[in-house]
């Protein structure tokens, strides 16, 4: 009897679903500090033409807000707006240098069909009195905040020189604990401004370490879903069809898989090949295509975390070989690996951002846990974040933020910070704890 | 110290003439004095009884020392404190003597640090365990160790307290 009710128990914990489906938790971003300097732009409310019902998504909402999250623009609030024209003819440039605008945003969207627009939108430098950048933009329904978007990704390249990240996604964890101590762990994707949260995998048990592919199609990470109190295997799975496959499933632990960046190749840690082995955390790389698995360390210490430099020559990851977890640099052809990390007590779990010229990290100086970089010209590290339990630093595609786990009101939530530190956002969501984010490369759609 | 190991010796028999009713709290807090002082030589023919019928019902994974399961640990630490060394002798022994039990060992550890760091650190206390329950008559092949790192907390707050009920070995027998 016993028997049959334990099996039932490791059935039903191990039904897990990878059906793409929509939920309701959002993550809403909120600016807690912003940067001195900001542009002040005015982003207009689209007109709408030859449409009775009003679209259920509104543009320049989503424009303003994608703008406002990037720390480099101050949009103003709609209520404002001295006047909302809609074509050129219509803007009085006075009225906006009044206001403080430096740039302003005009649009409209024109119904051309059931369910289809056509949307038009124009950047304007307020003092030169110039147009900056115009297009036209076809779109169905289901892409509307998607083509909202690509516009803050156009405005934001046009005035910054960068490009903007808008139109990216973040992977991350929630974990649910119920009243009666069961566990309820998902992996969601969500557009970067935190809406349209689509569940990946759902677990009874431990979901880790997402890491996307360079095209932004699959992700890897781990999961403790199999054996009867949770085992670790590694696994990539196409997000937009749910399709997976296993990696790596040895009998000791597999964990924080890491993509390289030409998509060929995974980095992951594996502690014992065969079940006899002595458990050892040691770096491997796993070729996709030939399913080659290449041991990279082999010291007695902890080494996990690998992480890819973009030129594919190093592998960086934590080791504690010299005590406490500091952060290493192996080159890939061999020979000795290289500290990079001396200040404090620890630092653990790096991400390069996309340039490759600085590196995040988890740092430990004595108060706790904080996000710090090190620059990997100058060598200059610097702590950005204030938090006592900060980890899980992620990279945006362009570099410009990184989003984080921390700890508000005693619960775990996603926050962002700017490479700088000079921009700070919080990412509450209505319930469970939140982790692990893992920030999206650019999407291409 | 000895006194007390010695009392706690002869305190299971009377524990087991009492009954299996009996709590271990119960068994704790009253036998000691009782048996020491008291005639100690009526608790002689007990033991034999242990071997009867009636006890047999008694799981000894129970009881005592083995009925302790968990071994903790300080901070960023995966040494065997002295006081947890008497706990996996007794398991130990138990394992030595019965060939066909099998333990799982998992290592916990408290949310300070990485989460995939932390299954490293939990894996080297659940070898500590494993090494020391080797060390002393167990066979490796009845042992088997998995890491949950800061995963699986016993207590969920975010101080001292909870952390150091949070870095631990878990014994868990697969097999008795």
């Amino acid at each position: 009897m016993f028997k049959m009710f334990s099996r039932l128990l490791i059935l039903s914990s191990i039904l897990v679903s990878w059906l793409p489906m929509s939920a309701h938790a959002v993550l809403q971003i909120e600016i807690t500090e912003g940067v001195e300097g900001a542009f002040p732009i005015a982003v207009v409310p689209f007109a709408l033409e030859g449409q009775d019902t009003p679209p259920s998504v509104i543009m320049s909402s989503i424009i303003a807000a994608d703008l406002g999250r990037s720390g480099r623009f101050k949009p103003f609030a709609e209520r404002d707006l001295v006047a909302q024209p809609s074509q050129t003819t219509d803007i009085k440039y006075q009225n906006w240098r009044i206001l403080g605008a430096d740039y302003l945003v005009i649009g409209k969207m024109r119904r051309t069909g059931p369910a289809a627009y056509a949307i038009q939108f124009q950047l304007f430098d307020v003092y030169k009195q110039t147009q900056l950048a115009g297009y036209s933009i076809p779109a169905n329904q289901d892409d509307l905040r998607y083509v909202a978007h690509q516009i803050s990704d156009i405005i934001y390249e046009t005035l910054t020189g960068e490009p903007g990240a808008s139109n990216t996604r973040i992977a991350y964890i929630t974990l649910i604990r119920g009243k009666d101590n069961s566990t309820k762990y998902s992996l969601y994707v969500a557009d970067a401004d935190g809406y349209n949260p689509q569940v990946v995998l759902q677990s009874a048990r431990e979901i880790l370490s997402p890491s996307w592919s360079p095209d932004g199609r699959y992700l890897a990470y781990v999961s403790f879903e199999s054996g009867s109190r949770g085992e670790s295997a590694v696994y990539i799975q196409e997000v937009a069809t749910g399709k997976r496959q296993e990696i790596a499933k040895y009998p000791g632990h597999n964990g924080a898989p890491s993509w390289s960046p030409d998509g060929t190749s995974l980095a992951l840690v594996i502690s014992r090949i065969k079940q006899t082995d002595r458990s050892n955390y040691d770096i491997y790389t796993y070729d996709l295509r030939s399913r080659a698995l290449k041991r990279i360390t082999s010291d007695p210490g902890i080494d996990t975390y690998p992480i890819w430099s973009p030129d594919k020559k190093y592998l960086l990851f934590t080791s504690d070989r010299s005590g406490r977890p500091q952060i290493y640099r192996q080159d890939l052809k061999g020979g000795r690996a290289e500290r990079l990390t001396f200040a404090g007590a620890e630092n653990d779990r790096a991400v390069i951002s996309p340039d490759g010229r600085k590196v995040a990290m988890v740092n430990n100086s004595g108060s706790g846990y904080q996000i710090g970089v090190l620059d990997m010209e100058t060598r200059h590290f610097q702590v950005l974040t204030d938090g006592t339990l900060d980890e899980s630093p992620s990279f945006a595609p362009n570099g410009s933020m990184i989003i984080y786990a921390t700890t508000y009101n005693d619960r775990q939530v996603l926050s962002a910070v700017s490479t700088d530190g000079r921009v700070k956002q919080r990412i509450p969501s209505d319930e469970g704890s939140v982790r692990e984010p893992a920030w999206s490369p650019f999407v291409k759609k | 110290m000895k006194l007390i190991r010695l009392a706690a010796a002869l305190a299971i028999p009377v524990f087991l003439i009492v009954g299996c009713g009996a709590t271990p709290e119960e068994q704790t807090e009253a036998a000691p004095e009782p048996v020491v002082e008291e005639k100690p030589m009526d608790m002689a023919p007990t033991p034999m009884a242990v071997e009867s019928a009636p006890v047999r019902q008694v799981d000894r994974l129970d009881e005592g020392l083995l009925a302790q399961r968990t071994i903790y640990f300080d901070f960023d630490k995966y040494n065997i404190k002295e006081e947890f060394r008497e706990v996996i002798a007794a398991h130990a022994e138990y394992l030595a003597n019965n060939p066909s039990a099998k333990v799982t060992i998992e290592g916990h550890c408290d949310e300070r640090g990485t989460r995939e760091y932390n299954i490293g650190l939990g894996e080297r206390r659940a070898s500590a365990v494993q090494q020391m329950l080797t060390l002393q008559g167990a066979s490796s092949r009845q042992i088997n160790t998995v890491s949950y790192g800061e995963e699986r907390p016993n207590a969920l707050g975010h101080d001292e307290e909870a952390w150091s009920r949070n870095r631990r070995g878990e014994i868990i027998y697969t097999s008795r």
